[in-house]
């Protein structure tokens, strides 16, 4: 039988619904030669910012049990470096590419989708509004996706500048993450993707201090995948644009199951850590699941979860 | 901009894995293609469970020594992963991500050059493999190997086979040198200095150690390449976990090191 794994997000058609999430697969450079990245469904590529930003005091990364803490702290060598060198690099490809920008304040954000939307422009951008390693000042939240109101105002002023699709990244670390989700919605967000990393540290007992060298950190891989699930399933229950599910996908199995969930896509991350080549291979067990069900299309799977 | 290298991951055949001191570990992995590709500096990120997810991380290891049908690596127990690593039986087989890192440049000594090799506890493990290299080119080899106390002192021996000159360094005294490894260096650079025109030093070792190396370094105008060791998730350069501080800006121990050059880094 043969599969049809293509799914439609905003008007683009993806050759399959695996994508590498932000900040786990660099801009694609590190896995050549490891991954034939024409296979992936989209590359999200790091977050890039308007300056380049040297990120958080080491150490940045710790293992805790099935997942790891991070505290990078959006290091990277600015937006203008990312169009030159990584976006040009990712273009080459036939799979999707995939930018993703922060700010510390709303106009970096409209700033960095304004020179996203100008000469070589990627597929899609992802606004990366939940970043827990960094503080949005203003407000009375820390992160600015932990905010409606502020969520619909900004996702409104980038759709007015963006030449391309937005994506709009959530965090857990709300109280109820449908209301966001709705406040990207009502502000033209083409899609949502979630969850970004929930806060969490780490303590060494014997040297009675942190293991991450900014205390506390994002909690990504296998350990919150059941937290993650329930926040798409809750999420694709609340708004009608599509959903691209990450938390904790280690194969294809994974990716069913958030796609029952609802999600229309999915992003593999801290995998990409434990297996570089491991996102074929994730392809490949998904496309073999629709196979063993006799499921033709990709999409049929979506939300159909059997409650 | 770090050179890319060709890294894969491979499935190599464990030949041995035994204790060699409390807690230090020699693991001999028969595997051809890391052969053909590693280089003295580079490390592997090993898989130490499969099927998995707790451990969830590879585990870094600098090589130790490159031999004609694998590698080794000498590693310390210090936590979960490196416990089940040490349980691991010879005839298994185990998930080799590598090689990884840029190696240690040798281009610039000669066989007039005295070498100065500083290694601090389980830091001798990617310079073994050096030193078995600049060896085979004849040259001049002074190893400081210092740990705790003289049980926890391993391949001294075999280091001195090869035509090495081992100045041994333990904290307690109870062999060789007492002190710090970089005093003894101190004290052998006093004496024996001034009858080399030209010196070079490679250093692996606890942070303090590598600081106190790179002062050395500095203070006597010695060229000198050291490892950073910093906690990594992926080895590849994504994760930008292992970000090192330098006068050049942020550099990772992972593609651009884990060798340095001395000069440059920032503490």
């Amino acid at each position: 039988m043969k599969i049809d794994m293509r799914i439609k997000i905003a008007g683009i058609t993806f050759d399959n619904p695996v994508w590498t999430a932000s900040g786990t697969f660099g801009y694609g450079q590190e896995f050549e030669g490891l991954v034939d990245l024409n296979k992936v469904g989209a590359i999200v590529a790091k977050t890039v910012t308007l300056n380049a930003r040297d990120g958080n005091p080491a150490p940045r990364v710790v293992e805790t049990p099935s997942g790891m803490l991070n505290s990078i702290g959006l290091e990277n060598k600015g937006i203008d470096y990312f169009k030159k060198t990584g976006l040009s690099f990712m273009k080459k490809f036939r799979t999707k590419a995939i930018a993703s920008i922060a700010g510390s304040t709303e106009e970096e954000f409209i700033k960095c989708a304004e020179i996203m939307s100008k000469d070589e422009t990627p597929d899609a951008i992802e606004v990366n509004l939940s970043c827990p390693n960094v503080h949005h000042s203003a407000g009375k939240y820390k992160l600015f996706a932990q905010d409606p109101e502020l969520i619909e105002r900004l996702v409104g002023e980038i759709k007015k500048v963006s030449k391309v699709p937005v994506i709009v990244k959530l965090t857990p670390n709300v109280t109820d993450i449908t209301e966001t989700a709705k406040a990207a919605e009502e502000g033209g967000a083409d899609a949502v993707s979630l969850v970004n990393t929930y806060l969490g540290m780490a303590v060494d007992a014997e040297t009675m201090k942190p293991l991450l060298g900014n205390v506390v950190g994002g909690l990504s891989g296998p350990a919150i995948k059941p937290i993650a699930l329930r926040a798409v399933r809750e999420v694709y229950k609340s708004i009608s644009i599509p959903i691209i599910g990450i938390g904790g996908i280690m194969s294809g199995l994974d990716v069913a199951e958030f796609m029952l969930c609802g999600a229309r896509a999915v992003q593999v991350g801290t995998a990409n850590f434990v297996d570089p080549s491991g996102i074929e291979n994730i392809i490949k067990e998904f496309e073999e699941y629709l196979e063993r069900k006799n499921i033709k299309n990709a999409e049929d799977i979506i939300g159909k979860l059997k409650v | 901009m770090e050179k890319r290298r060709e890294k894969r991951t491979v499935r190599g055949i464990i030949t041995s894995n035994k204790k060699i001191a409390e807690n230090l570990f020699l693991m001999t992995i028969k595997e051809k293609w890391l052969v053909t590709k590693s280089k003295a500096g580079q490390f592997v990120n090993v898989k130490v469970a499969e099927n998995s997810t707790d451990p969830l991380l590879r585990i870094p290891l600098g090589i130790h020594q490159i031999k004609k049908e694998g590698i080794s690596l000498l590693y310390k127990v210090v936590g979960r992963g490196t416990k089940i690593l040490s349980s691991k039986q010879a005839k298994g087989s185990i998930d080799v991500l590598g090689p990884l890192g840029t190696p240690f440049d040798i281009s610039n000594t000669d066989k007039n050059t005295m070498v100065i090799v500083i290694s601090g506890g389980h830091g001798l493990a990617p310079l073994f493999a050096l030193s078995e290299e600049l060896r085979r080119k004849k040259h001049h080899v002074e190893f400081f190997m210092g740990a705790r106390t003289g049980e926890h002192l391993v391949r001294d021996k075999e280091l001195k086979k090869i035509g090495v000159i081992v100045h041994k360094v333990t904290d307690d005294g109870s062999c060789g040198f007492k002190g710090c490894v970089t005093d003894a260096v101190e004290k052998v650079l006093a004496a024996q200095g001034k009858k080399y025109a030209k010196k070079q030093i490679f250093a692996c070792g606890p942070l303090p150690m590598i600081k106190a190396v790179a002062a050395i370094a500095a203070r006597e105008k010695i060229p000198a390449q050291v490892t950073r060791d910093e906690y990594m998730a992926c080895g590849i350069g994504a994760c930008r976990g292992c970000a090192v501080r330098t006068k050049e800006g942020i550099k990772l121990a992972c593609t651009d090191g884990p060798v340095f050059d001395a000069a440059i880094l920032e503490w």
